[in-house]
């Protein structure tokens, strides 16, 4: 086993451990807390790849930000512990086979593969930080301008739910 | 032994690294609290901590025993990882910032492996740095919530809303630097202010008003005067590390001395060209003198205090701690390649005590900000500001290419 490999499984675990009881909490900080995990986990399995600029973005904007708001708005609301429930027929019979239609896709995905999935290509060149913003002021130039009118977008459809009440 | 060492020195040589700059760290920590009290209480015109050894010197020493000896209760009902969580994680994430920060310009090898003065030299770091600072917030909120105390929550909540409002300028404001540069680490950054006119071409000239944007933003960040509303005790008792006694307040303090360790490097090494001096380079022959010409005068001038010290411990100690200082000095000008090594971490070193000396004098002079003064300032004048820095300085980058 090499180095590599014991950290890219480390880092798997934890983010798969993560995940599961992001749900399985019952406390809405501990699952923040959960997710928090996860996306510093999958930070860790992007910079593994080689992809530093994308792996430091990641805990920038999703560690940090996003979630700094998720966990502020339920530190705000001050929300309780989640009661359980008994399963809703929804979930009994449309969430049961759509979870496991999911998994046999994915399950067929690999098995069609043949058991050797091509591994991502670490490397420092290709994903270097000048290169991915040359290609994205270049050749992405159009989906780019495209995703930040749609975050305006979200900006202004802010404003007015805010102004509404005034 | 050889070979083992040499085999393994890249694992070796970066713990012992981490080990020496975390024990550096810690008592820099500890003596920032002595002059942050001795500074403000001389500028309150009192006298400050002067009991614990001569002028109060070995008052961290007394505060660590006091902290480590003190009953630490549990408060009820709190929620216990969160609550146990939240100070190490505070203080883990302090530690790890200064990581990536260059101290020296040299590279040195150790067991033939080439190293330099700083842990890790990473070519994004400070995104790896502004990374460590996002995280850096949910110490402060989860001990806010986990202290199931109304004030706690309150210096939490407002922690967490100030430090969204304020990352945005922190990190838009050395954009400017980043443009002029080219580069995102630090090491390049530094190298691309050095030229042989010495300061005239720090980025703080042509980046003035990124310079007081980040300045401000840091400050808000680290959560310190006049941004201090998370623990302010004239109206939370102590904020977000109310319910917090013992070790695990200590650590809150720590983590907070760290990060204002952290943020004065950064601007040093962003604005103040690091580890160069700011004489230009034909004066080298005679500003290479200059740690001894310092530390000489200074260590001569602790004898001659100490040697009518009030008390007998006091008249041992001082004039011992001058004639080390005096020594030191007097073996910068006699071993020149010692003198030359030291060159780039005496200026790095003088320029971050400046910054947190800096710090010290704004918690002496200035209130506190409302709350909402501190957010329309932040979003409607700050972060505007920073917007326009960056317009700005890509139109010159522009103008000078065509």
């Amino acid at each position: 086993m090499t180095a590599s490999l014991v950290i890219f499984l480390v880092l798997a675990l934890l983010a798969i451990f993560a995940a599961v009881s992001l749900i399985v909490q019952r406390h809405p900080i501990h699952s923040a807390l959960s997710l928090i995990v996860v996306m510093v986990a999958l930070a860790g399995l992007y910079l593994l790849m080689g992809a530093e600029f994308v792996a430091a973005v990641q805990i920038i904007v999703y560690g940090g930000a996003i979630m700094v708001l998720f966990v502020f708005v339920i530190m705000l609301l001050n929300a309780e512990e989640e009661e359980r429930t008994n399963f809703s027929k929804l979930a009994t019979y449309a969430g049961v086979p759509l979870a496991l239609a999911v998994a046999g896709f994915i399950a067929a995905a690999i098995a069609k593969s043949g058991g050797s999935l091509p591994a991502a290509e670490p490397s420092g060149t290709l994903t270097s930080t000048k290169t991915l913003s040359n290609l994205l002021f270049s050749d992405f130039v159009y989906p780019f301008e495209l995703t930040s009118f749609l975050i305006l977008v979200a900006i202004l459809g802010a404003i007015v739910l805010a102004q509404r009440e005034n | 032994m050889t070979d083992f060492l040499t085999q393994y020195a890249y694992l070796i040589v970066p713990i012992i690294k981490i080990a020496i700059l975390v024990f550096i760290v810690l008592t820099v920590d500890a003596y920032l609290t002595w002059i942050e009290r001795k500074v403000i209480a001389h500028i309150q015109a009192r006298w400050g901590p002067h009991r614990v050894g001569p002028h109060g010197l070995l008052q961290p020493l007394a505060d660590g025993v006091k902290f480590i000896f003190k009953e630490d209760p549990l408060p009820a009902n709190v929620d216990k990882v969160a609550y146990f969580l939240a100070p190490f994680l505070t203080l883990m994430l302090a530690i790890t910032s200064l990581a990536v920060i260059p101290f020296g310009p040299q590279k040195f090898t150790v067991f033939g492996y080439e190293t330099h003065v700083g842990i890790a030299d990473v070519n994004i770091s400070l995104l790896v740095l502004f990374a460590i600072t996002a995280l850096g917030v949910y110490g402060v909120a989860l001990a806010g919530w986990a202290s199931n105390n109304k004030y706690s929550l309150l210096g939490g909540l407002r922690s967490s809303a100030q430090m969204i409002s304020y990352e945005l300028t922190l990190t838009l404001s050395v954009v400017g630097v980043l443009l002029l540069a080219g580069d995102f680490s630090l090491r390049g950054i530094v190298e691309q202010q050095s030229s042989a006119q010495g300061l005239l071409t720090w980025n703080v000239f042509p980046q003035v008003i990124g310079f007081l944007c980040f300045y401000i933003a840091a400050i808000a960040e680290t959560n310190r005067v006049p941004f201090d509303l998370p623990e302010a005790e004239s109206e939370l008792v102590a904020g977000f590390h109310t319910e917090y006694a013992s070790m695990k307040f200590a650590m809150f303090f720590i983590a907070e001395y760290t990060s204002m360790i952290t943020v004065s490097c950064l601007a040093t090494l962003l604005f103040f060209g690091g580890w160069l001096s700011p004489f230009p380079a034909s004066w080298w022959p005679f500003t290479q003198y200059l740690p001894s010409l310092m530390l000489i005068p200074f260590g001569l001038w602790v004898i001659y205090d100490g040697i009518r010290y009030e008390n007998l411990f006091g008249r041992i100690m001082l004039p011992g701690v001058g004639t080390a200082l005096t020594a030191v000095g007097a073996a910068l000008i006699a071993f020149p390649a010692l003198n030359g090594a030291i060159q780039g971490p005496f200026w790095f070193l003088a320029k971050v005590f400046t910054f947190l000396f800096v710090y010290i004098w704004m918690r002496g002079t200035l209130p506190r900000f409302r709350y909402d003064q501190l957010m329309s300032f932040g979003w409607k004048f700050l972060l505007p500001v920073s917007i326009a820095n960056v317009v700005l300085t890509s139109i010159v980058i522009l103008w000078r290419m065509y």
